[in-house]
């Protein structure tokens, strides 16, 4: 990764036998000048992916593109050689039948979850996150999980597991294989969120001074005691995730409050704006490839 | 030998009063702190990045107080303090920070 450190600039000055300090300081309102606006439209999400895309495939040029989704075992062969073993008897197989039958329970009014979705809700998880241009802010999969279950007068779910999880869990079992096709429309608004969620992403935090990147771009593939860090490029492709760490089910709103407690850090509300947008710049990062979800994890 | 007594009893007090321990904390000591630590913690909460260890120093000295230890409870607030202190620090150099580390 290259960062974009400031350096030194060397004591000759370009411009003659101007002073150095003057032509430094001439620089700099030049430089001031000339910045970019941090105005949504200079933000540019395809530049962005190209170059995580291209960091990933650079480090990592023996693991296939689609293999990313698959977080550590794609990093580590003898972890890969475990998952295969417990995928025989796959951990979110209760899961995701218990997720089949709430989506088929209608609710007390009669309607259903299918009835708040595109296509009933069925093959459409690659889709999610997405920009909602009229309430100009990003919706999650779990997100209009509950909201569905508000119109339709039920009390929403916890977001973190338990039934979140195993709904999320079907509805992605019903995607698998399936490209994820994040949109970020033509609206400073969305955006202005992508770049939230960067900042959220590369943002240091909590005592132990991590961010999302610290472990998941820089320490990619790397262990950390036991485990193998995942890389960031498809990180939300299998989700929700069983992880043996939790001993259950675990939705995406789930893994990133655990990451905020352990960098020392007070998670967030499970579906604040901070959370649901670093997800949908995740999301966005991780186009193209497949659906793997649900997912097990050590 | 008489000024010689003097001396000795001069230096004894000094002694005494060099090693005699710090006036104990009292209540008002304790809200004093506490109420420095929550501010600045009520800051760290406004740029969304509380630490846990702030919150855990802030309920060991309430937990100190209402047993009456005010010396262990003034000694958690500020601890407490400084570790809010030190989080809106890093919030506030991360806002534009975290532009360095970005993928390019």
């Amino acid at each position: 990764m290259r960062r974009a450190e400031s350096q030194t600039p060397m004591l000759k000055s370009p411009m003659g036998k101007m002073p150095i300090v003057i032509a430094m300081a001439l620089a700099a309102a030049l430089s001031a000048l000339a910045r970019p606006a941090t105005a949504a439209d200079a933000i540019d999400p395809q530049a962005t992916f190209k170059a995580f895309r291209d960091y990933f495939t650079k480090r990592f040029p023996n693991v296939p593109l689609a293999d990313f989704v698959n977080g550590p075992y794609s990093m580590d062969a003898e972890l890969r050689k475990q998952w295969q073993a417990i995928d025989d008897f796959p951990p979110y197989d209760f899961a995701v039948e218990r997720g089949k039958q709430m989506f088929a329970t209608p609710f007390a009014n009669g309607k259903n979850y299918g009835d708040c979705f595109p296509d009933k809700g069925i093959g459409i998880r690659q889709n999610f996150p997405y920009f909602d241009e009229k309430s100009g802010e990003v919706i999650t999969l779990e997100l209009a999980l509950n909201r569905c279950r508000e119109t339709n007068g039920e009390a929403p779910y916890s977001y973190v597991k338990d039934e979140m999880a195993s709904l999320t869990a079907y509805m992605a079992f019903t995607s698998r294989g399936k490209p994820f096709d994040i949109k970020i429309p033509d609206d400073p608004r969305a955006r202005a969120a992508f770049e939230n969620g960067e900042k959220y992403f590369y943002g240091r935090r909590g005592q132990l001074n991590f961010s999302c990147a610290s472990c998941h771009v820089q320490s990619a593939g790397i262990h950390i005691r036991t485990e193998v860090l995942a890389p960031a490029l498809g990180i939300m492709a299998a989700m929700p995730i069983y992880r043996s760490e939790w001993n259950g089910m675990g939705t995406v709103s789930r893994r990133l409050v655990t990451c905020n407690i352990q960098t020392r850090g007070v998670p967030l509300d499970p579906q604040d704006e901070d959370y649901r947008d670093v997800e949908y710049f995740l999301t966005y990062m991780g186009n193209g490839l497949p659906v793997s979800g649900p997912g097990a994890r050590p | 030998m008489r000024l010689h007594k003097r001396f000795l009893l001069a230096a004894g007090f000094c002694l005494m009063a060099a090693g005699a321990a710090p006036a104990a904390s009292s209540e008002a000591d304790f809200k004093a702190a506490l109420a420095a630590a929550e501010a600045a913690e009520k800051d760290a909460g406004a740029l969304k990045n509380r630490w846990t260890v702030t919150e855990q120093a802030l309920a060991a000295a309430r937990t100190a107080a209402a047993a009456g230890d005010f010396d262990t409870a003034v000694a958690q607030a500020r601890q407490a303090e400084a570790l809010a202190r030190a989080s809106v620090v890093q919030a506030k150099e991360q806002a534009e920070a975290w532009r360095t580390a970005v993928i390019r």
